[in-house]
């Protein structure tokens, strides 16, 4: 196997003296869909964050490349291909969508290829390029989630964090919208995915993690996850993880 | 907030009473103003204006018009400053009381500037324009370069904390800047030298046919042309620069914003710097005008443009300009066009009044302002 893009390596968060992450490994490899499943609080979101540099470790190492990025800001990660999709989409509602796209693309300067990207998005999502001059906030939440991948993909990423991206969506949106992250996935483009819907995720992803109170509990292939009795027993099941 | 209390459907309290009550007097005060206004207009001899005043005289068109364009160019003024107390507040969130004290930092610089270049003969002679673009550039530098220290020193340091803290901090230090001018300069008035006569004279206008034609002080019309000039080079930087855009971007999600790889400190610093560029060309703008400056200069414009910012809905720029205009217009008319008429004695030296009045109708009315968005909760401080 190719060398893993990102890694952690014995990864310790603290907020405040409240202990997150507990001695975390994890690695993601080119062009693979991996999913992080895990109950409330179990530190899912801090794993993202501290993936993209928003939330620093106590201990260990964020490696990207083979290169030690604990002190990097989010922007060095971005520029490098790392970005995220994240929770709630979080789209900038009083900035129109094409803006919204722009911002994705902010740290590249390569002017033709952000707008070959452009194109590729509104192929991609063509909701997406008949609202273009529209303020993202008047947008439905299905067209919202397409720009907000969109907006990620302009950055060019090799690896795609996603934070619950079904979380929020009527329930008819939720299966287009695995739809579009498995088109994401076949242009060859990793994804790492937190999700609620464990049973949906695990259905496209390769591998999977399960967290417990800030341990890495589980770590198998999709596969075996799926049909794990006690995963499907807390995650799987009526529950449905919620 | 009143309206926010109520669309719960809780019953209403005396306060509420009371301030439905204020609403009727100010709206009703400024009808029953008008329509004494132009009845005065038609007819003066009216018996309500002879019974209040056995003297008053209707106003004539060029008064009318004069006050118009004392009024706009006062507001565009009160709108420069003003953005910068809305940019501010939109990416922040906190109000920047010293702000008042980077517009008067300009209005010094420009008397600094203007004296040497009028000592070195050029103010009044041949190389006015040169001059004044030179004052106008230092102003603005020195004034972009109070705004990025204040922010570097005071605010940052404070980020995070709660929002009363900065707020509270930027009082202390519109004092701190004031009593340092006072060491440098002493508390005096200080004086620009007299602008040449081409610019004092007044010119006529009448593009649009005789009854429309108005006169202008050259002066009154340079402070015009330069503030509509800056407002709209800033409005161009915000909507279409990249920059700009990282701006707004900011003032929306400061941690998104970091996800797409902006840096936001150095957004909210060039926030702060474009604030305080703004209010340096106000300030020199304001030194052309009434040729004098004083440690205290920036106090009550600065509180003036706050309120413009208010009346035009804090962290809207379209709004702090709207909001300067309508301030300083509303300033100029309202006392010989309302209050006047009402039968208030000396109603000119009432200005300030009208102001702060302004500011409180609008806040009874429609607290978001006359272009606001409402603030969710969470954005709320």
């Amino acid at each position: 196997m190719a060398d893993p893009i990102l890694e952690f390596r014995n990864i310790n968060t603290h907020y405040g003296a409240v202990h997150i992450l507990k001695d975390v490994n994890l690695a993601i490899y080119p062009g693979e869909m991996v999913c992080l499943l895990g109950g409330n609080a179990s530190g899912k979101s801090t794993t993202l964050k501290t993936l993209l540099g928003m939330v620093t470790p106590t201990s260990g190492e964020v490696v990207l490349d083979g290169e030690v990025v604990n002190d990097k800001p989010t922007s060095y990660r971005v520029e490098r291909g790392i970005t995220m999709v994240p929770e709630n989409r979080r789209l900038f509602k009083r900035l129109s969508v094409l803006e919204n796209l722009q911002l994705g693309a902010y740290l590249r300067e390569d002017k033709q290829g952000i707008e070959s990207d452009l194109e590729r998005i509104y192929r991609m999502f063509p909701r997406v390029k008949e609202r273009l001059s529209q303020k993202a906030g008047t947008l439905s939440g299905g067209e919202q989630q397409m720009v907000a991948m969109g907006r990620a993909l302009m950055a060019q990423p090799r690896v795609l964090l996603m934070d619950e991206p079904s979380m929020g969506l009527a329930p008819a949106l939720v299966q287009t919208n695995f739809e579009l992250i498995q088109q994401i996935h076949e242009e060859g483009i990793a994804i790492f995915m937190v999700e609620q819907n464990a049973n949906m995720a695990l259905s496209l992803a390769d591998r999977g993690w399960v967290l417990q109170t800030g341990r890495v509990v589980l770590d198998d292939t999709a596969e075996s996850l799926l049909a794990n009795p006690d995963l499907r027993k807390s995650y799987l099941g009526d529950a449905g993880g919620h | 907030m009143t309206t926010a209390v109520k669309a719960k459907g809780s019953k209403k309290t005396g306060v509420d009473k009371f301030l439905t009550l204020l609403r009727f007097l100010l709206i009703g005060a400024i009808a029953i103003g008008l329509i004494a206004f132009v009845w005065q207009q038609i007819d003066p001899n009216n018996p309500f204006a002879r019974w209040r005043n056995p003297d008053a005289q209707p106003l004539t068109a060029e008064q009318i018009k004069g006050l118009v364009v004392t009024g706009l160019s006062q507001g565009a003024m009160y709108g420069l400053i003003a953005l910068g107390y809305s940019m501010v507040y939109g990416v922040l969130g906190f109000i920047n009381f010293a702000h008042g004290e980077v517009f008067m930092l300009g209005a010094f610089t420009g008397f600094v500037t203007s004296n040497k270049l009028a000592d070195a003969g050029l103010w009044e002679g041949g190389a006015f324009i040169p001059s004044v673009i030179m004052t106008a550039v230092l102003a603005a530098l020195i004034a972009t370069g109070a705004a990025v220290l204040m922010e570097r020193v005071a605010y940052r340091p404070l980020r995070g904390s709660p929002r009363l803290i900065p707020l509270i901090t930027s009082i202390g230090v519109s004092f701190f800047i004031q009593n340092a001018v006072i060491l440098l300069f002493g508390p005096g008035a200080k004086g620009y030298p007299p602008n040449p006569e081409w610019l004092q004279k007044k010119r006529r206008f009448d593009l649009l046919g005789d009854a429309f034609a108005f006169e202008v002080e050259g002066t009154k019309l340079l402070v015009l042309v330069v503030a509509s000039f800056s407002m709209a080079g800033l409005w161009y930087f915000v909507e279409r620069t990249k920059t700009g855009k990282a701006m707004r971007a900011v003032a929306e999600d400061k941690e998104i914003a970091s996800l797409m790889g902006i840096n936001v400190n150095k957004t909210i610093v060039t926030t702060f710097a474009v604030g305080g560029a703004m209010a340096g060309i106000a300030g020199i703008l304001w030194g052309l005008l009434f040729r004098s400056v004083i440690a205290t200069t920036g106090f009550l414009p600065g509180i003036k443009a706050f309120t413009a910012a208010v009346v035009g809905g804090v962290g809207n720029l379209g709004g702090a300009m709207a909001g300067g205009v309508s301030l300083g217009t509303a300033e100029a008319l309202a006392p010989l066009m309302l209050l006047e008429p009402l039968g208030v004695a000396g109603p000119t030296q009432l200005r300030d009044a009208v102001a702060f009045l302004l500011l409180i109708l609008v806040l009874l009315v429609k607290p978001t302002g006359l272009f606001g968005e409402r603030l969710s909760s969470e954005d709320r401080a």
